[in-house]
């Protein structure tokens, strides 16, 4: 992008330029907090997944849980089946554990944590003082006093630095602490959910989740409550060599609601970072759940070195009769996105909807997608699906709907639009369609062109810029997702369609 | 990888039941080759991607399956129309049923004769094209079909063939087991259309090699056997030049399995290939089309038209792809799969995938599976349309589009009435 300034035009967003205009530049959260840490030493053994558990005060049946967990990974293999094609992935070579120093012992408040990582978030947009915040959004901490509430719980490699509004969601009876934590506090609740929708031996990501793990966010949300606020993780990867895997658990309990937002981003760097993400997600009756994600993962420079490696696992389990789960993403970073946020849906008359843009730009690599098992009678899925190629990137949307035999009446819908800026980049559609009752309906598009001459030539001619006019288009493209995310997410997404863009014309 | 034991031990057990066939040195190295590419990749098995959905085990066992023989009354298809006939029973060539073998304008060998031939032009097709489909998917069952074929037709056309060339496969013992190859090359310029017909075997493997040469025609009409319990594997591979047409049409009614590949690639600019089907299926009936289509040049044209219709437990599968190559711009891909489930118990099984690196092209596909339109039934019935036949007026429309992919109206016609009939029999 130019560094002239751009004037805002007529018909054009002026908080779209604006935002635009501030996040401008390379990857801008590449920077690196210098702070001391404690490492547990490199490799993967049990030894080492002892000592996770012992540095986060586990009970034993967690540390057995964990166990169990390393010597099924032991006996896996890497799945090869993805279009994604890197480097072999040196387990051994690899920090599981790294805690910033002044976190040994645990700060009892925000007010007691290390002034540097405070600073961190700050920076990255995220304040954790208990004020109105705007998440995501530049500028935040200037935000009027009366705008939304957002509490944060904010991982830093591996550890949580703290949790906002802890108190005020307490009074609604709502949970909302690191993983950790609930495993001392709420030991019944973990016990009773982890590993209930993702099982520790689901596949070989997953189940190297489960033995080194080292923390994440936990929300329960109590029946009938629908939560005050927005839940919102921030996750961060500061040190150099170190994988995070941070799990998060959700449970949305009869009747309840709650909206999750998840961000994270990484340090630029010239060796490629690993990071495997549980999510699970317990809907019960009558419940419903939102789970928004913008990715921001250091993709990597324009030659394909560095960046973050992300094999996530997502799943969210509709139990209840009317249950309901939204997932959006934006994954505009990460050099590799290996990820497929599911639903099962299991009660009668559930839902579940996948919104999704993923956008790759220069050597990155997407896979992505979703699963829908359609179980219960009468369940309704929807997917939206966006994906973006530039310069050498390869994106795939790989995805499953299944009606099994006893889903009577059920519907999907399925949608996957690819474009393709540029002539050395992929896109791929691979959808798995499966279908065992006659009375459900099935429905599947796809479409892939190229951005469309007519829509940049009319943009051009009103004087915006190549790149301008593209990061309009496409815009205009992911729209349907954009509008799903809460809006401060969509705010920060739009400006990240811009930027990853970045590079991709001419 | 190295291959599974199990797999070795399916492969070789495969392997020990088939007599090596003959042929001049050239013909012993394409077998020779396949054979030992086969070797490499090993047989199907269940766990293989391209076969998640259809279980390649009858398939691969070493001795076919029994299927009973089927009385048909009706006049087989085609029979209205002038046509150079050549007849296989069971596999092997029958010579009294069929036509003398020379028609103007095309060269028609057994694979016998050509194969014995020092100097023959399907040598450089034989299991050429096969090999070049082996990638990146594999197709173990046709390698082992180019190692092990017993027999089956070469056909060069060099201009317009006078009359259609129609292949008609019977099946007359039970326990047959059938492995046909054919290669096909029409000529620049040249048309040809082949029309292939009939149950062939208890299991039938069959290979169709088709290089159509640049400003070529060539249209293919099939329709596979009636038999409920026959087996079948078969794989067209085709390479198309520039300007050239490709189109193939399948009609698939009953048979317990049946494995239709077709694997066509776009090498010169401005072809088109329209590969379609329809299939019907009631009852033990398991109907898989595995297509694959690679554009690798400028401003071709493909379609996919796949429809299948379900009662009693059938299962239909659809694993379709589009390829678009590096630097093939202007591609126009289009591939739609449907299936109408008529009842709860029957199953659609779809992959319809897109593989694309090139900017300048517009590729969709589409599924979708469902029951019969209860509005649609309403309206029908409304109008004083009984159930029965509303419904068959209903499952004919949906066949329509593919049905529209035949170029010869009479036959289409003669599909259309012979659907009619099925539905109607069904019905009871």
């Amino acid at each position: 992008m130019s560094d002239a300034v751009t004037e805002v035009r007529e018909g054009v967003d002026r908080e779209t330029v604006e935002t635009v205009n501030a996040m401008a530049g390379k990857y801008k959260y590449g920077w690196e907090t210098e702070i001391e840490m404690d490492y547990a030493p490199k490799g993967l053994t049990e030894d080492i997944v002892r000592l996770i558990s012992k540095n986060n005060d586990e009970p034993e049946w967690m540390t057995d849980w964990r166990l169990a967990a390393y010597r099924r990974w032991v006996e896996l293999k890497e799945p090869d089946w993805a279009m994604i094609d890197y480097p072999e992935i040196d387990f051994q070579d690899q920090y599981y554990y790294a805690r910033p120093k002044s976190m040994e012992v645990k700060p009892k408040s925000l007010d007691e944590v290390d002034p540097k990582l405070l600073a961190t978030y700050e920076k990255l947009g995220i304040p954790l003082k208990e004020q109105m915040i705007l998440a995501g959004v530049e500028g935040a901490e200037d935000a009027p006093a009366e705008g939304r509430k957002v509490a944060v719980d904010a991982v830093f490699d591996s550890v949580s630095v703290g949790t906002t509004f802890q108190a005020e969601l307490k009074k609604a009876g709502v949970i909302f602490c690191s993983i950790s934590e609930a495993i001392r506090e709420h030991p019944e609740l973990v016990k009773k959910y982890l590993g209930t929708v993702v099982p520790v031996s689901d596949n070989f990501y997953a189940t190297l989740n489960s033995a080194v793990y080292s923390d994440g966010s936990f929300v329960y949300v109590p029946p009938g409550v629908r939560c005050p606020m927005e839940l919102s993780t921030y996750f961060r990867i500061n040190a150099e060599n170190t994988g995070q895997f941070e799990r998060t658990l959700i449970i949305a309990d009869k009747g309840s609601y709650v909206s999750y937002l998840e961000g994270c981003t990484a340090p630029q760097r010239d060796i490629a970072q690993l990071h495997a993400a549980v999510v699970e997600i317990i809907v019960e009756e009558d419940a419903e759940v939102k789970y928004s994600t913008v990715q921001n993962w250091y993709p990597g420079d324009e030659n394909g070195k560095g960046g973050i490696y992300n094999f996530v696992t997502k799943r969210a389990d509709c139990r209840g009769d009317r249950s309901k789960v939204m997932w959006t993403q934006v994954e505009t970073g990460s050099a590799v996105t290996w990820k497929y946020p599911s639903c099962i849906l299991r009660g009668d008359d559930s839902q579940g909807e996948f919104y999704s843009i993923a956008i790759t730009n220069n050597m990155q690599q997407a896979d992505t997608g979703t699963k829908m098992v359609h179980l219960g009678k009468n369940t309704k899925s929807r997917i939206v699906s966006k994906g973006i190629s530039a310069g050498k990137a390869q994106n795939t949307y790989r995805g499953l709907v299944s009606m099994h035999p006893k889903a009577k009446d059920s519907r999907n819908y399925t949608q996957c639009d690819s474009l393709l800026i540029g002539s050395e980049c992929g896109a791929h559609t691979v959808p798995y369609i499966e279908v065992k009752n006659n009375s459900s309906r099935v429905e599947h598009e796809a479409t892939t062109s190229k951005v469309d001459d007519d829509q940049l030539f009319y943009c051009r001619q009103r004087g915006m810029d190549e790149e301008e006019a593209v990061a309009l288009v496409v815009n205009g493209f992911c729209k349907e997702v954009l509008q799903a995310l809460p809006m401060e997410f969509a705010m920060e997404a739009q400006a990240l369609v811009a930027i990853s863009l970045e590079g991709s014309v001419g | 990888m190295a291959l599974t034991q199990s797999k070795l031990d399916a492969t070789e057990a495969r392997l020990a039941v088939l007599a090596p066939g003959g042929g001049a040195a050239w013909m012993q190295a394409a077998r020779d080759d396949a054979t030992s590419r086969l070797r490499a990749m090993g047989l199907p098995g269940a766990r293989d991607e391209y076969w998640k959905y259809t279980s390649p085990a009858s398939l691969i066992a070493p001795v076919a399956p029994k299927a009973a023989l089927f009385a048909s009354d009706n006049v087989p298809l085609f029979d209205q129309i002038d046509r150079l006939k050549i007849v296989f029973v069971d596999g092997v060539f029958d010579a009294d049923a069929s036509d003398d073998l020379t028609l103007a304008g095309i060269e028609i060998d057994r694979l016998e004769a050509a194969a014995a031939a020092d100097i023959h032009w399907a040598k450089d097709l034989y299991g050429v094209l096969e090999t070049r489909g082996q990638s990146p998917v594999q197709r173990p069952l046709a390698a082992l079909n180019t190692g092990f074929a017993t027999d089956g037709i070469t056909i060069r056309v060099t201009g317009k063939a006078a009359k259609p060339v129609s292949l008609i496969y019977q099946h007359k013992s039970e326990s047959s087991d059938a492995i046909l190859h054919h290669v096909i090359r029409v000529e620049e310029g040249a048309e040809l259309t082949l029309l292939e017909n009939g149950p062939a075997a208890a299991r039938f493997n069959k290979v169709l090699e088709v290089d159509v040469a640049d400003r070529a025609r060539f249209n293919h009409i099939r329709a596979q056997g009636r038999d409920h319990e026959r087996q079948a594997v078969t794989h067209i591979f085709a390479r198309l030049g520039t300007e050239s047409q490709f189109k193939s049409f399948t009609l698939t009614v009953n048979g317990k399995l049946t494995r239709n590949e077709a694997v066509i690639e776009l090498t010169g600019d401005d072809a088109s290939a329209h590969v379609a089907g329809a299939a019907v299926g009631d009852g033990d009936f398991h109907h898989d089309d595995t297509v694959f289509i690679t554009h690798d040049a400028l401003n071709c044209e493909s379609r996919q038209v796949f429809k299948k219709v379900l009662r009693n437990g059938a299962t239909g599968v659809f694993q379709g792809k589009i390829l678009v190559k590096d630097g093939a711009q202007k591609t126009d891909g289009y591939q739609i799969s449907q299936s109408l489930l008529l009842d709860g118990d029957s199953q659609f099984l779809a992959k319809p995938e897109l593989e694309i690196y090139a900017d300048d092209v517009i590729c969709s596909h589409g599924s979708t599976s469902g029951a019969i339109d209860e509005e649609a039934l309403f309206y029908l019935r409304s109008r004083g349309v009984p159930e029965g036949p509303a419904t068959d007026l209903l499952v004919l429309a949906f066949l329509a589009e593919a049905i529209d992919e035949i170029a010869d109206p009479t036959i289409a016609d003669d599909i259309l009435a012979r659907l009619e009939g099925w539905l109607i029999r069904r019905r009871g």
